[in-house]
């Protein structure tokens, strides 16, 4: 635990799938508990610094449904919901989402894998969006490229949305 | 939700101001400082005309404000637009990061007790072991 060897890592995969992978010094168990039981998600599935969970609810079944809202201090909601397509405890779930300020251009598939190697679980989440423009609106590069640079990613997304 | 919808038109006139990239390279070049319209023009292939039009497109947005004194009216940057639409596509690898680090915190007091636990266990485990040794156990 001197180390974080946890660093968040983030790439596109095909045409329009997002991996995100991201290590935690927990059994695989305890992490797919976290992942998917409402009183922990409250704990830390936040947003930024200052947001609350107003409403989780999750029927962790093939079938079942979750609904997440988060508050910002302004009192402004974003929610965000699905259903289970697949249920694996503690191994991987696969679950639809879809925000109600669809910011992702549509319903994304999620599936969630998790991976216990020496006490150490690595959990990846593997995002697929309906094309590669709404993929495009959600994962970005980060600031030091260059604020132009930056701002190239959004060409896709933009050609949509001009007249 | 009037205040979402406000701030989705914004950020539908700044990224329509952004984008062509003409206009993000003049506001790369205003984010080095104040320019005159001349100034700007030099490094492009365009007419001044052009880029007054492109000026125009980016003030409507809010991004860029003229001086209303000076003759030459020089370009600057506001930064509160951009800044929020650059917020918004950097919002989503920060909301993981600190969501993680969060999941981070809350494994570890999770696992706190059951340390506690284990480590008691283990004792309890080396003293059998510490009795059995004389029997020839590992």
């Amino acid at each position: 635990m001197t180390t974080n060897p946890h660093l968040l890592r983030m790439k596109r995969q095909g045409d329009k799938e997002l991996l995100i992978v991201r290590a935690f010094n927990a059994p695989m168990g305890l992490v797919f508990d976290a992942y998917t039981q409402p009183r922990l998600l409250k704990r830390w599935l936040l947003g930024p610094p200052g947001w609350t969970m107003v409403q989780c609810e999750v029927d962790l079944k093939v079938g079942g449904s979750y609904r997440y809202v988060l508050q910002d201090p302004q009192g402004n909601n974003m929610g965000w919901g699905g259903k289970f397509l697949e249920v694996d405890e503690p191994n991987r779930y696969v679950h639809t989402e879809l925000f109600d300020q669809d910011w992702t251009g549509g319903e994304t598939t999620i599936t969630i894998e998790f991976v216990e190697v020496d006490g150490v679980t690595t959990v990846t989440q593997t995002v697929v969006y309906s094309s590669g423009e709404a993929r495009e609106m959600a994962l970005k590069t980060p600031m030091e490229d260059g604020m132009a640079e930056s701002l190239n990613n959004l060409d896709a997304v933009l050609s949509e949305e001009l007249p | 939700m009037i205040q979402h919808t406000n701030t989705s038109r914004r950020l539908d006139l700044t990224f329509a101001a952004l984008s062509d990239p003409t206009r993000r390279a003049i506001l790369a070049r205003l984010a080095r400082g104040e320019k005159t319209v001349s100034e700007l023009a030099a490094p492009f292939n365009v007419t001044m005309p052009a880029i007054t039009k492109h000026l125009k497109v980016m003030e409507r947005a809010g991004l860029v404000e003229r001086g209303q004194t000076a003759q030459w009216r020089p370009c600057r940057l506001k930064p509160k637009p951009l800044g929020e639409a650059v917020d918004w596509i950097d919002r989503y690898r920060e909301i993981w990061e600190t969501n993680f680090a969060r999941l981070d915190t809350l494994l570890e007091e999770l696992q706190a007790p059951a340390q506690n636990a284990a480590a008691r266990s283990r004792k309890k485990a080396k003293g059998k072991v510490r009795k059995k040794q004389k029997g020839g156990g590992s």
